[in-house]
């Protein structure tokens, strides 16, 4: 109801307590094409809906590489994810001269929660509005991370954003707990697939889906197109397989359990609540 | 081009204006590098001793770095300042990697050293360089520098304290005709790889003998189509 009054500059409340610019920040990520990662006890893998502006252009660029341990896929105003993009290597280049070892993921994505906060609190700038899930590798294994415009961040097991999400955040759900296990190539074929869903009626190509993976001892690659399709085309002939299994009767629906393996305050989850409008304030 | 900050043992002919620093933030850690250009591969190679003075700190370091797949860095000097434009260098690969979406070329290199040296050219790396690799046609590459980045292709080329021991022996082994003669010859030897680091080998034997700053072993890198190849052979250690 107070929206329309309180939404002017980031520097104001509403009446409710909520930053309104910095919701609608968000929204931007929601609208943008989707984003879905997931990981395992050895690799992370992050997979993209590119969309092409027009059947002229080539589709945008929403996997970077950040070093050779961390990799990012965005949504939202990718102009803004580049900029990050920039800032978190210039991180990693300098943490590496300084301490010549990697910089621990959890760091980085710290920095860059940081870094979005200022975007809340200043009235002479405006909240990035991208979403980041950023891949990465530590001593500590590997890691999934969500960087909201909002400057929060929360660690995953596997999670997916943008437009038409829920779709793949749904099969994510039912499968998320056989993932630590899964090796590399059937994390990409879950991560894939899960892109199937985002898309609905669209068909599945190279040209349409970005995916790429890190691991332990392989560094952050984006999979080339021909590799990519004969991912795609092995789905396929797997889909006609997990039908019949289906129809047996096996329900593989998972309740949402939230999962929390010791790793302090963060906690992970499979992001049930993102479209729930105060949660930036968890 | 030789670079003297030493203090006390300098016999000044002419009488200075300023004192006698007492303290010099520079050393000479001594040793020697060399690279030849061959057709389709670049020997580099560099001794292992590291030394202070009279006294030596390790029979066992390492002057040659790998900056990029076709491009590796040997250099003789002051081997703090050397790790530092070493790391400089790897950064700013990097960042290249990330805006070009691919390796620089080993000509690249060779400009971005020079410019990096020179970029500190009133408190300079104490750095001797030779940058040795393969260019964009996979042709074998040699560059040269001085402590503040002037910089030359050759085919060959010698740095540091058995420097002087060992480029006559390449002149006379390696030289080609003046680029000004036509027809224009080739800079890059016609030797074969083998022979290439069979003469760098007799070389650094050669200048382990009278230069008390270069011996323990002589660690050579070749590059080639195939890749990188290291290679270990042990020299004189008094």
């Amino acid at each position: 109801m107070f929206r329309n009054q309180y939404d002017t500059d980031v520097t104001t409340w509403s009446p409710a307590g909520r930053l309104h610019q910095v919701e609608y920040a968000m929204e931007a990520v929601k609208q943008g094409s989707a984003a879905i990662g997931l990981r395992s006890k050895t690799h992370v893998v992050l997979a993209t809906v590119n969309k092409a502006s027009s059947e002229l252009s080539a589709h945008q660029k929403k996997l970077f590489k950040i070093d050779n341990h961390i990799g990012i896929a965005m949504a939202g105003l990718t102009a803004d994810g580049r900029v990050l993009s920039r800032y978190m290597r210039s991180e990693c280049i300098n943490h590496h001269f300084v301490f010549e070892s990697p910089l621990p993921v959890g760091r980085l994505v710290v920095q860059v929660a940081d870094k979005a906060q200022v975007c809340t609190q200043r009235s002479w700038k405006r909240p990035y509005g991208v979403g980041l899930l950023v891949a990465g590798l530590d001593e500590t294994g590997p890691h999934l991370y969500q960087n909201c415009p909002s400057g929060n961040y929360s660690e995953y097991q596997a999670f997916a954003i943008g437009s038409r999400s829920q779709a793949a955040k749904t099969y994510l759900e039912r499968k998320f707990e056989t993932f630590m296990e899964c090796t590399k190539e059937e994390l990409i074929r879950h991560a894939v697939f899960a892109v199937k869903e985002s898309l609905q009626e669209e068909e599945l190509s190279s040209g349409n889906c970005g995916v790429a993976v890190v691991g332990i001892d392989e560094p952050f690659v984006v999979l080339d197109p021909k590799t990519l399709q004969s991912y795609i085309e092995s789905l396929e002939t797997g889909k006609e397989e997990q039908q019949t299994m289906e129809e047996t009767g096996t329900d593989d629906r998972q309740s949402l359990q939230v999962q929390h393996e010791g790793t302090g305050s963060r906690g992970i989850s499979v992001g049930a609540g993102d479209d729930s409008p105060t949660d930036m304030e968890t | 081009m030789s670079m003297v900050f030493a203090p006390c043992l300098t016999e000044t002919a002419a009488p200075t204006t300023h004192a006698e620093p007492a303290w010099s933030p520079y050393d000479n850690n001594g040793g020697t590098c060399v690279a030849i250009a061959g057709e389709d591969y670049c020997v580099i190679a560099a001794d292992t001793r590291m030394s202070t003075g009279f006294s030596i700190l390790t029979r066992n370091y390492s002057k040659i770095h790998q900056i990029t797949e076709k491009s590796v860095l040997a250099s003789s000097g002051f081997q703090a300042d050397i790790r530092a434009l070493q790391k400089n260098l790897d950064a700013r690969h990097q960042i290249y990697q990330h805006q070009h979406n691919k390796q620089m070329s080993c000509p690249a290199m060779a400009q971005l050293l020079s410019n990096t040296l020179y970029y500190k050219r009133f408190f300079p790396y104490y750095a001797f360089n030779v940058l040795g690799g393969l260019d964009n046609e996979g042709r074998g590459c040699v560059y040269s520098y001085d402590a503040v980045g002037s910089y030359e292709r050759s085919g060959y080329s010698s740095q540091g304290t058995g420097m002087q021991l060992i480029m006559p022996v390449l002149d006379n082994q390696l030289k080609s005709a003046s680029p000004l003669v036509l027809p224009l010859q080739k800079s890059t030897t016609p030797l074969s790889e083998f022979e290439a680091v069979d003469l760098v080998k007799d070389t650094f034997a050669s200048a382990a003998e009278r230069d008390i700053y270069t011996g323990d072993a002589v660690e050579i890198v070749i590059i080639n189509r195939e890749g990188v190849r290291r290679e270990l052979m042990d020299l004189k250690r008094d």
